[in-house]
């Protein structure tokens, strides 16, 4: 059976055009306000969605992903919610691919097993967890590769030839290139230097390259998206729900507005990304 | 470190990746992967280098002053009127806990790997203190991270650090305690992997840290052995030390944990009781789960969210505990018992007035503990307690607490 994540990206290479990939905290600030957010994302123009779940220590985050983890906590989201809204999500659209993206622990404590066989019956396509390198396989990647879920992992700047293919092994549905050392939020290195890295990981696989950390605006997506096979964005869209929150960050009216009109503007920047990359 | 431990020994943990039984391991971003890989190929070699170990020991004899004296406490001994009781007197170390000890040992190595700036998490800052000493000692930048919280009830070290030439920075994330600090030094960490080096404080965090902390703090154990068998011609029956991540402990109890005779009694903070969720015994009453890059106990709600905890000592105050502990926990080789806030501000006080000793808040909840079992064991038994800090960094939180006005 071909992933529903392989059949997108095949999509998008026929049509000649890097995927625009978008991260989302599941539960910020609310159950349904984050729902409406997750079914506004394909329409806007998004053609990945990665479902973040909050945790109460994201040390790979920066302040803005935090604080959503944070409203999204306050709001009682937990696990089970979060694949509640994949779950209410796949009754409209069963073709945009769903990666879930957080740590470890709150599905170790769910249990490693329940938590795949729900993730599948809700339609989840592929898990990014920040805290499980190749190390630790045994944990959830293997499993999870078992029961047909991807294992979509990152690299980065520190991970050398030698080690690529080590992170490489046992990654499936895309490679996460994450821009820089640090810590979501920060700010875009230099696009140039970016296609090199693209280059040296597609040397060793045939798996889309998705570029990630630091895009913030419509430019820096068709820049990326030159040089990749998808665009990720995260805290540029996290920030978009934070502006649009009251005092004391409750939803408004403009919240699912807010970031269904910035992703619109992403969309359109990878939508011409291929146009100065054009073979 | 040359009585090589016998087969089914205790001793011989972790595995090669770090685990001990299904505790530790490496969980971590795949940024840091590359750099603990390093780290750890790096500690093999100075472990095994004489060059390394000889510059270990005469920065331990000439810098911090050890060996750390055995004290017989013979006061508080015949106070309680049971088993003989002696302190190793890890306070006496320069800077005035066992942190220092861990210390140097990770800034050789950090200089060995050509590392060039230091960085440090702290809760009660006497690791703070620790690191922004030897990093001064050795004329690299050193930034700490502090929550808060701590940086309030810990004012002091605070200035100490500031002092020694370190940039302390307040984590106002979470409750702005330990945990909190942890989080952001691995923020700073994955940021600046290329030129700095993480000296994390405990026992706990990624392999090798949590095996290479305890071979620097078990110079407290093995010199506790040796001065004990000295001093009454057999080991103690029990040793007890209290427990934050584990350093001061699993360095004590390290060298003892092949010795059948000997009771090991770790003394987590028990904070206002176990029945709420205001207290930092992670092994009395938390679980196995992931946080900080190893699996060890937490405390932790159902959906695998972490709880803040509370202690009176910002030392103790942490949700986790180092996985060598939470191992010898689950195989039964020791005992993990909770101290409330109030008997170890009681112990603080006992000492202070039958011994002369102002110790830290942090093993006055094992003196808390010694309090306790002394009684009732008998006069020809031995006690041997790992006398941490010492307490002029909490004299103000004391003072509040009891309503002295400072
Ligand atoms: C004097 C003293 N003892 C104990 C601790 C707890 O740490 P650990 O459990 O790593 O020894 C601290 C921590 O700050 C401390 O300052």
């Amino acid at each position: 059976m071909t992933s529903r994540m392989d059949t997108r990206f095949a999509k998008l290479k026929a049509e000649g055009r890097p995927a625009l990939v978008t991260y989302f905290m599941g539960g910020d600030p609310d159950y349904a306000t984050s729902l409406g957010i997750m079914k506004a994302l394909p329409e806007a123009g998004a053609d990945v969605i990665e479902l973040g779940m909050p945790f109460s220590d994201p040390m790979a985050d920066g302040p803005t992903i935090q604080l959503a983890g944070q409203r999204a906590l306050k709001g009682g989201q937990t696990l089970a919610k979060t694949l509640d809204l994949a779950r209410d999500f796949r009754k409209d659209d069963s073709d945009t691919p769903i990666v879930m993206m957080g740590y470890y622990n709150p599905i170790y404590i769910y249990g490693v097993d329940r938590f795949l066989d729900d993730a599948i019956e809700a339609g989840i396509d592929g898990l990014i967890i920040v805290d499980l390198p190749p190390e630790m396989d045994d944990e959830l990647c293997i499993p999870a590769l078992a029961k047909g879920i991807n294992f979509i992992r990152l690299t980065t700047p520190t991970t050398d030839e030698k080690r690529l293919p080590t992170v490489l092994n046992n990654t499936s549905g895309f490679v996460y290139y994450v821009s820089m050392n640090g810590i979501t939020g920060s700010a875009l290195p230099d696009p140039s230097r970016i296609s090199g890295a693209v280059a040296r990981i597609k040397d060793h696989t045939d798996l889309p390259v998705c570029v990630g950390f630091g895009v913030k605006t419509a430019d820096h997506a068709k820049a990326i998206g030159a040089a990749a096979d998808g665009v990720v964005v995260g805290t540029a869209i996290v920030a978009q729900v934070a502006g649009s929150l009251t005092k004391d960050g409750a939803a408004t009216a403009d919240t699912v507005s807010a970031v269904s009109t910035f992703v619109r503007g992403l969309s359109t920047g990878v939508r011409s990304a291929r146009l100065v990359a054009a073979e | 470190m040359n009585d090589t431990p016998k087969p089914n020994s205790f001793r011989s943990g972790p595995d090669e990746d770090g685990r001990f039984g299904i505790f530790g391991g490496r969980f971590v971003a795949e940024t840091l992967m590359p750099l603990i890989l390093d780290l750890q190929a790096e500690w093999e070699k100075a472990k095994n280098d004489p060059e390394f170990q000889k510059e270990l020991a005469d920065l331990g004899t000439h810098y911090i002053g050890r060996p750390s004296p055995l004290y017989y406490a013979e006061r508080l001994t015949e106070h309680l009127g049971g088993a003989k009781i002696y302190f190793k007197r890890e306070e006496l170390n320069h800077t005035g806990s066992h942190k220092i000890n861990n210390c140097i040992g990770q800034i050789l190595l950090a200089k060995r790997m050509g590392k060039t700036r230091i960085i440090a998490e702290t809760g009660a800052g006497q690791h703070g203190v620790a690191s922004a000493t030897v990093a001064a000692r050795f004329g690299l930048p050193c930034v700490v991270y502090m929550g808060a919280t701590d940086v309030e009830r810990q004012a002091p070290n605070v200035f100490r650090m500031k002092l020694l030439g370190a940039e302390v920075k307040a984590v106002t994330a979470g409750s702005g305690t330990l945990k909190d600090a942890m989080n952001e030094a691995l923020r700073d960490w994955v940021t600046n992997v290329d030129d700095t080096y993480y000296l994390i404080g405990t026992a706990a965090g990624p392999h090798p840290y949590p095996e290479m902390v305890r071979d620097f703090q078990a110079v407290i154990g093995q010199e506790a052995r040796q001065q004990i068998l000295e001093a009454e011609g057999r080991l103690p029956d029990v040793v007890i030390a209290a427990v934050g991540g584990g350093s001061n402990a699993i360095g004590l109890f390290h060298p003892f944990l092949d010795d059948e005779g000997v009771k090991i009694v770790g003394v987590e903070a028990g904070g206002h009781g176990l029945d709420g969720n205001e207290h930092c015994a992670s092994i009395t009453a938390g679980s196995p789960g992931v946080l900080h890059g190893n699996r060890t106990y937490l405390l932790q709600d159902n959906d695998g969210q972490i709880l803040e905890g509370h202690s009176i000592s910002a030392g103790l105050d942490y949700p986790g505990i180092g996985p060598e502990h939470s191992w010898l926990n689950d195989i039964g080789r020791a005992e993990y018992v909770p101290i409330m806030d109030d008997e170890a501000l009681e112990a603080f006080q006992l000492l202070t007035k039958l011994e002369g000793i102002i110790p830290a808040l942090e093993p006055s909840h094992a003196i808390a503990e010694v309090i306790k079992r002394s009684p009732k064991m008998g006069k020809d038994q031995i006690i041997l307690m790992n006398l941490s800090g010492r307490g002029d960094k909490d004299i103000f939180t004391v003072g509040k607490i009891l309503g002295m006005g400072l």
